[in-house]
């Protein structure tokens, strides 16, 4: 017990890797939410008047609508005239190509890990990465373009296919959907476009780096996947900030299509800063993330790994509308310290046959609080739907929490829902028996929690697991004995 | 090798061990027997370092260093080792990655570097083989459903993959039928050396039949209140512990 104790003392000195500050000048628009900053983001941007409206349209909306109340935490007090809405490198807007860009912000991703120049890279992962407001720079386009393949930037998106943009754009998260899906439509800065055509199996990783770096700004990216009819994608984000004081608000969308025989995996390692010891600073994480499988036969799977953030509130869902489709969710939330985790997803069962699979391991720590949160629903039509819902929770020590939320509705008498829970403590026996073995007490929890979580480690693609596993370790550093 | 002097434990201030002395020399099998509650497991888990047990008095040297003062891994990468009798399930840890983690890490402490992947398989296959443990085991998670005997099966295993210098055996031969009982002795008769030590905790003399040990202690009330061969074992079998009791409370002083 005291030696539990003891490391749980210990967690508070665990270090974010991440919490460096890239220094480069800015352009920051001055804090503040009005028509104004909105026609400046959007004038920055170059673009077309129909986007311009959009935009203005959410604000319109986001005036509208009220705060959540049924959240399983204190919501704090978002200050949104306080936050800058735009920043990004001085005087570039677009980078063309990789020698435009200033060898700070370079050094900066290869200090996080992620290498731009493509002899450098993973040869199997094509990047995006962003940096507060705007793309950076994609990596393999070219390559990817012989297919027909279109990964590039979201504001790049609508200067080259917006067509595709106009299309899709808002159809599977309404601006009305949530109070912070209408901020973002109103203010969103830059984010990833993903395009598969009809037939193309996509043959490397696609993945978007996010980094926030300015003070004071929040991120508000936004991020559409389509993938045509028999196509297939696997796509990966990953995140970080550095250590601030103050809170810093994210609030991204992301839209999924999924047409007929067409398949995405869409993966998330989240490490934004998850603030100190006490709960100070961090990063308050609302996203909302959809997908729609369109057309029959197609599938959705949302594998995601949430370690950073002082706040995650998200529920990434996938509307089952074609005929034979397949949602998935595979979580991994850990809260430590003072971090909270308000996630889970939603399954609606439209079509005939439609299945969904959902597995959360949530584990928490320190003084974290991991509630999972869930709804499946079965719409009157969705003949034959099947749900399997498992949903663990692993607690470390005795001042953290575990609370489980799940709601079925169904409308049809054919469909069978199942859900199963289990709530367990890391138990001083497990650890002491890998004790015994010449384990020591952090490597046995790591191992323990790794074990715990491996259904949903296993769903990321490979180069990421080994990633996602080390943040696991680091996040839970001393956080039993 | 191991020596105890006059150690004195309790759990939640409940003493349960109450001076017991016992010294161990490399090459030597020492069965420990008793009846229930006499302290044998006890004695088991307070040489392996579990918190649960706070040692009161006493002292024990293990190799020429105070065990008492190691954590629990210090103990186990200087060469002690627990059979458990009840061994625990961790789901979704594959028995050779940990496995290899505990090699390694004794190994590092040793200041010796990682074991080389080609070299521990052939090690892992080489040890499963001498042991008879079924192949299949070894790619599963860590004992996750396992049967009893699997489990006691598995321990011994990892006992011979991890050579420790003193192996405590803790009522190992509980809950095995009696071909695994045959194949884990035979097992621990093939890792028997003249430089290791093994103290087998055990209710039955069975055990002992395959396992000779030099030596037989009958723990009771949290002391060794005999002491002899083989023989010891036998006796036991026969008359059971009653005699033994009527001896210790002639001998007890009136409290």
């Amino acid at each position: 017990m005291s030696a539990e104790q003891d490391i749980l003392q210990e967690l508070a000195g665990r270090e974010y890797e991440f919490g460096f500050e890239t220094q480069i000048e800015m352009d920051i628009a001055p804090p503040g939410l009005n028509e104004d900053i909105i026609r400046f983001i959007s004038a920055k941007k170059q673009e077309p008047e129909w986007l311009l409206e959009w935009r203005l349209k959410g604000y319109q909306l986001f005036q509208k609508l009220t705060m959540p109340n049924w959240q399983n935490f204190d919501l704090p007090e978002v200050d949104f005239q306080g936050v800058s809405y735009y920043a990004a490198p001085k005087n570039k807007v677009k980078y063309n190509s990789l020698d435009e860009v200033d060898p700070e912000l370079l050094r900066t991703f290869e200090k996080l890990g992620i290498p731009l120049e493509e002899q450098k890279m993973l040869s199997g992962v094509a990047v995006d990465a962003v940096f507060d407001s705007i793309s950076v720079a994609t990596t393999f386009k070219a390559q990817l373009h012989e297919l027909g393949i279109i990964f590039c930037s979201f504001g790049e998106a609508v200067q080259e296919h917006p067509e595709l943009v106009k299309k899709y754009l808002g159809t599977v998260v309404p601006q009305s959907d949530n109070i912070y899906a209408a901020l973002n439509s109103a203010v969103f800065s830059d984010g990833s476009f993903v395009y598969i055509p009809k037939g193309v199996r996509c043959p490397m990783e696609l993945s978007t780096y996010f980094r926030i770096n300015a003070k004071n700004t929040g991120q508000f990216e936004r991020t559409l996947i389509i993938a045509d009819e028999s196509s297939y994608v696997s796509y990966l984000e990953g995140c970080t900030a550095p250590m601030r004081d103050e809170n810093q608000l994210h609030a991204a969308v992301v839209e999924l299509i999924a047409l007929d025989n067409a398949e995405i995996k869409y993966s998330t390692v989240q490490n934004w800063y998850p603030g100190d010891k006490d709960g100070k600073g961090g990063i308050y994480n609302f996203v909302t993330k959809r997908g729609i499988c369109k057309g029959k036969n197609s599938k959705i799977s949302w594998t995601q790994v949430e370690t950073g953030s002082a706040i995650t509130w998200k529920y990434p869902g996938v509307i089952l509308q074609g005929d034979n489709s397949i949602g998935e969710f595979y979580s991994v939330a850990v809260t430590a310290n003072k971090q909270v985790a308000d996630t889970g997803t939603k399954m609606v069962h439209i079509g005939k046959n439609t299945k969904s699979r959902i597995i959360s391991k949530g584990i928490s720590a320190g003084h974290g609080h991991n509630t999972y949160r869930g709804l499946v629903k079965v719409g009157p039509n969705a003949a034959n739907a099947r749900n399997f819902t498992q949903c663990d929770s692993l607690l470390i020590g005795d001042r953290c929490g575990a609370h489980t939320f799940p709601y079925i509705e169904s409308k049809n008498n054919t469909a069978m829902v199942e859900h199963e829970a289990t709530t367990s403590k890391i138990g001083e026996d497990q650890v002491f028996y890998l004790n015994q073995r010449g384990i020591d007490n952090e490597q046995a929890v790591n191992m323990i929690v790794n074990g715990y979580a491996k259904e949903v480690l296993n769903q990321l693609p490979m180069e990421f697991a080994v990633e996602a596993q080390k943040l696991l370790s680091i996040t839970l550093e001393g956080s039993v004995g | 090798m191991l020596d105890i002097k006059n150690l004195h434990a309790a759990v939640e201030g409940n003493a349960i061990l109450k001076g017991i002395n016992l010294t161990v020399k490399p090459g030597e099998v020492h069965a420990i027997m008793g009846p229930n509650g006499s302290g044998k497991s006890s004695l088991a888990s307070v040489l392996a370092g579990r918190e649960s047990y706070e040692v009161t008095d006493g002292s024990v040297d293990f190799l020429g260093k105070d065990l008492l003062d190691m954590s629990p891994e210090v103990r186990a990468r200087e060469g002690l080792f627990l059979a458990f009798q009840y061994p625990v399930e961790i789901p979704g840890v594959s028995n050779i990655n940990f496995l290899k983690t505990a090699v390694n890490e004794i190994r590092a402490y040793h200041g010796e570097p990682p074991m080389q992947a080609k070299a521990f398989l052939d090690m892992l296959k080489s040890k499963q083989k001498l042991m008879e443990f079924d192949a299949n085991l070894m790619n599963r998670s860590l004992n996750e459903g396992f049967s009893g005997g699997e489990k006691k099966r598995n321990d011994i295993f990892q006992m011979a993959m991890l050579e420790p210098k003193l192996a405590i055996m803790d009522e190992t031969d509980s809950g095995l039928d009696i071909d695994a009982l045959r194949i884990v002795s035979a097992g621990v008769n093939k890792l028997r050396s003249k430089d290791n030590a093994f103290v087998i905790i055990t209710h039955y003399q069975r055990l002992l039949e395959y396992i000779v040990p030099d030596f037989v202690h009958v723990l009771y009330n949290g002391r060794i209140v005999k002491s002899g061969t083989k023989e010891l074992a036998l006796e036991l079998e026969e008359k059971g512990y009653d005699w033994l009791k009527e001896d210790i409370r002639l001998e007890e002083p009136v409290q």
